[in-house]
């Protein structure tokens, strides 16, 4: 069966038969296949308990890491994460810390 | 029955979008091309099509516009000549890179400077790399069968390249000729309905189109391509076949005018052909030598061995340039017919001509020293004027 | 059609458009704005989201990588208005033609580069033209994907890689083109220029007036830069706030014609405190070149006591 991974389908040792007509994808956010989590040097900690769901933490993250289900959010996604620290500074309530490293 | 009508090349090419009703044409008005949109527009202004026009601000922007209607799945048109095509340099590599079934109605036109409006090649020359399949006409007949084969050769899933249908400005794009129209229920049924499998408006899937590829793909990208180009040999050939069970015309890759026994052989792309068949008949009438033509009708794909072929018994070969390439040597048609013959291991004498710059006129006597040269040289061995213009003012009586 | 209640809640658990994994640098204001903008879709509507070449094109569709969760077009610098003009119209014959049964939306992305430079042609006659369509400015004011060089939306005396900052140069020497008010003369439906704040409210709505507000919008949204501007990541909310309060960043609206102001600072703060965070202005706090903020200031009071005058404030 193919790979759920983009990665495994089209990678850069593909050779030219497998490369998609005019280099179009077929498909939606493949680029969720491919980890930014790397990139961190420092790392946003949620601290669930301080936590009033507000959501300001929400809309500023570039890169959609703060995943909300039913106006709840959950913990960062770190596979994607680069830890730019903007949540941290908006929280009103000191629920995101930022820690060195990834 | 097929109807005889009276129409200048323009109107031709328009008469053909009008039976094929494209979904799409941005256009902006140059030169000699500006007729075509011209017509289109009138017919969208009085119901006879369903095209939708996009008055854009250029012809970046017409090729653009032309490249998001058919990434989006319409299938899109758009015409234009010269400065015009320049503006579209860019996109046209885009528009061929992206496999996008465009078909481009060019008038070709001198590009600037300095600014002249007549006809030469060196607008559609200039853009040969840019991965587009060309086709020339010599009449108006020829532009308005060739417009309609353009669209199942784009669209066929073993080529999905865009394809350039290219006329001479003026010369057949507004000289009057009687031509044969085909019924329009079999120019539908011949062009079919558009049916694109991927598109950004398929309700069914999602697609990104435009990447940045970086150089582990950009080398099997242009691979890919260049396979499409392949493919569109056997494509434009059964395109052809079709066309010709249809109308009875006959097209391939080039035309061979008297070339069965031909010892010498003029090779050239356009509206001049004509001129120079002119002249062969009166060759091979009054002093019975043996003449002939080979006049291109697809430039790309390059019909590379065919040529080569059709120039294998011929002493001596005269290739004719409708543009300057400036490499100080010859001309893009000569670099590449001599180059085809090498492959060949032929052993006829070649020159190149530059003619036509800038809507230069050629004659019947024109073509006749040409051809006296190339006897002349089949004869002596010793090529006089390998880079010769035909119709040039000089002080020198040789170019070099 | 303007909703009048706001549930950030509510709008905060729509389901994201734009995926992670794309390039952008950390700390991006340019991803915030496609979030934003996107955000403001109705969940049953589908997108074509347009993308000039830029940084967000070159990281967030490299093959085979898109980020984008609807169709995403990107065919080059200057071109994102013709383009999606093309996929618009296509969108109308196919609709016509029965082809398409759902309903469609047409975005397009660019920088300020291809947007108020060497895409403005396109823009304007996309605008023109009056395809229903957004045309989404990502403002970081200046070419930040080939590495900080002036713009035209390069505010004056910034620092640039083309403008530096030298002994006998003080950055940039002329104005902001004010590209917003220049798209408000192709009398289109809406125009509205926003940046971020606390809630995305001003975004937000603007977004949505823009998409669902039948014909040509544009919005310009200031998305700053924490490399090319010299800030500290984190601190982006905080530059956005000092932009507003400054009236370095009006957020307003023309819609129809008529020109809204939407936030009007309590307290006008004074320019230096939008200018001091940020490395690109820090030679105009050399002692040689105090008078140059004075210069500053003054624009800003100029510039937006018209601004108040075309809202008959």
């Amino acid at each position: 069966m193919a790979s759920d991974k983009i990665y495994d389908r089209i990678h850069e040792q593909s050779p030219w038969q497998e490369i998609t007509e005019g280099n179009k994808i077929f498909e939606a956010a493949t680029s969720k296949d491919f980890c930014t989590g790397e990139w961190r040097t420092a790392t946003p900690e949620w601290v669930a308990d301080r936590c009033k769901q507000c959501l300001l933490c929400t809309p500023v993250c570039p890169d959609s890491s703060i995943p909300v289900t039913a106006g709840k959010r959950t913990d960062f996604d770190y596979d994607h994460c680069k830890g730019c620290g903007i949540c941290a500074k908006v929280c009103p309530f000191g629920a995101i810390s930022m820690r060195e490293g990834k | 029955m097929a109807v005889r009508e009276r129409l200048s090349g323009n109107e031709a090419v328009a008469y053909a979008i009008k039976q094929v009703n494209p979904d799409v044409m941005p256009a902006f008005p140059i030169t000699p091309s500006t007729e075509i949109p011209q017509y289109v527009a009138n017919y969208i202004a009085n119901g006879e099509i369903d095209t939708e026009f996009i008055h854009v601000e250029s012809e970046h922007s017409a090729m653009s516009a032309t490249i998001g209607a058919s990434a989006a799945g319409a299938r899109a048109i758009t015409a234009t000549s010269s400065c015009g095509m320049a503006l579209m340099w860019e996109e046209l590599y885009v528009a061929a890179s992206n496999r996008l079934p465009i078909v481009l109605a060019l008038v070709n036109r001198a590009l600037s400077g300095p600014i002249n409006i007549n006809a030469d090649h060196s607008d559609s020359m200039g853009a040969r790399d840019s991965g587009w399949i060309q086709i020339y006409a010599e009449s108006n007949q020829e532009v308005y069968d060739n417009f309609i084969q353009a669209f199942p050769i784009a669209e066929d899933k073993r080529v999905h390249l865009p394809v350039m249908v290219c006329q001479d400005g003026f010369i057949t794009s507004h000289g009057v000729e009687n031509i044969l129209l085909v019924e329009d229920d079999k120019v539908k049924r011949f062009v079919g309905a558009y049916e694109p499998e991927h598109y950004l408006l398929n309700e069914t899937e999602r697609m990104a189109l435009g990447p940045y590829a970086v150089s582990n793909y950009y080398m099997e990208t242009k691979r890919a391509q260049r396979e499409a180009m392949i493919n569109a040999r056997e494509v434009i050939l059964e395109t052809a076949s079709r066309f010709e069970e249809m109308t009875g015309r006959k097209y391939g890759f080039f035309e061979e005018y008297q070339m069965e026994d031909a010892e010498y052989a003029v090779v050239i792309i356009g509206s001049a052909a004509g001129t120079c068949k002119a002249a062969i008949e009166e060759i091979r009438a009054t002093t019975g030598k043996k003449v002939g033509l080979i006049k291109i009708r697809v430039f790309r794909p390059f019909p590379e061995e065919e040529i080569a072929k059709a120039l294998s018994k011929v002493k001596a070969v005269a290739i004719l340039d409708r543009s300057e390439m400036f490499a100080a040597t010859s001309g893009p048609l000569g670099a590449e017919v001599r180059a085809a013959m090498y492959q060949a291991h032929s052993t006829a004498e070649v020159v190149n001509y530059f003619y036509g710059l800038g809507g230069r006129d050629i004659t019947v006597s024109d073509f006749k020293s040409v051809y006296d040269n190339l006897e002349t040289i089949a004869r002596t061995h010793v090529v006089t004027g390998m880079y010769e213009y035909i119709g040039l003012r000089s002080t020198q009586s040789e170019e070099v | 059609m303007e909703k009048t209640t706001y549930n950030f809640k509510e709008v905060m658990s729509k389901s994201e458009r734009l995926a992670p994994g794309h390039r952008m640098c950390a700390g991006c204001g340019g991803t915030i704005t496609v979030r934003a903008v996107l955000r403001a879709l109705e969940e049953g509507d589908r997108a074509v989201i347009g993308n000039a070449t830029g940084c967000l094109e070159v990281s967030s569709f490299m093959y085979p990588y898109t980020a984008y969760e609807d169709s995403y077009i990107h065919n080059a610098f200057e071109n994102a208005g013709a383009t999606l003009s093309g996929v618009e119209t296509a969108y109308h014959v196919l609709k016509k033609k029965g082809k398409i049964k759902e309903n469609f939306k047409f975005i397009t992305f660019g920088g300020d580069g291809g947007t108020y430079d060497i895409g403005f042609q396109s823009l304007s006659g996309a605008m023109e033209r009056g395809h229903d369509m957004v045309y989404v400015c990502y403002d970081n004011g200046a070419y930040m994907n080939t590495g900080t060089q002036r713009s035209s939306a390069t505010p004056q005396y910034a620092d640039t890689t083309t403008t530096p900052a030298g002994s006998v140069s003080a950055g940039k020497v002329q104005v902001r083109k004010d590209l917003a008010a220049i798209m408000a003369e192709h009398h289109i439906p809406y125009v509205g220029q926003s940046t971020f704040t606390s809630n995305f409210k001003d975004l937000y709505t603007k977004a949505q007036k823009a998409i669902y507000t039948p014909g040509a919008a544009f919005l310009n949204v200031m998305s700053p830069c924490p490399r090319g501007w010299g800030y500290e990541p984190s601190e982006m909310m905080n530059i956005c706030k000092l932009a507003v309060e400054t009236c370095y960043w009006p957020m307003f609206e023309v819609i129809e014609g008529k020109w809204i102001l939407n936030y009007e600072p309590k307290n006008k703060l004074p320019i230096e405190e939008f200018l001091k965070p940020q490395r690109r202005f820090k030679h105009l706090f050399q002692k040689e070149n105090e008078q140059l903020i004075g210069k500053f200031q003054e624009e800003i009071n100029r510039r937006w006591e018209e601004l108040k005058n075309r809202c008959s404030l």
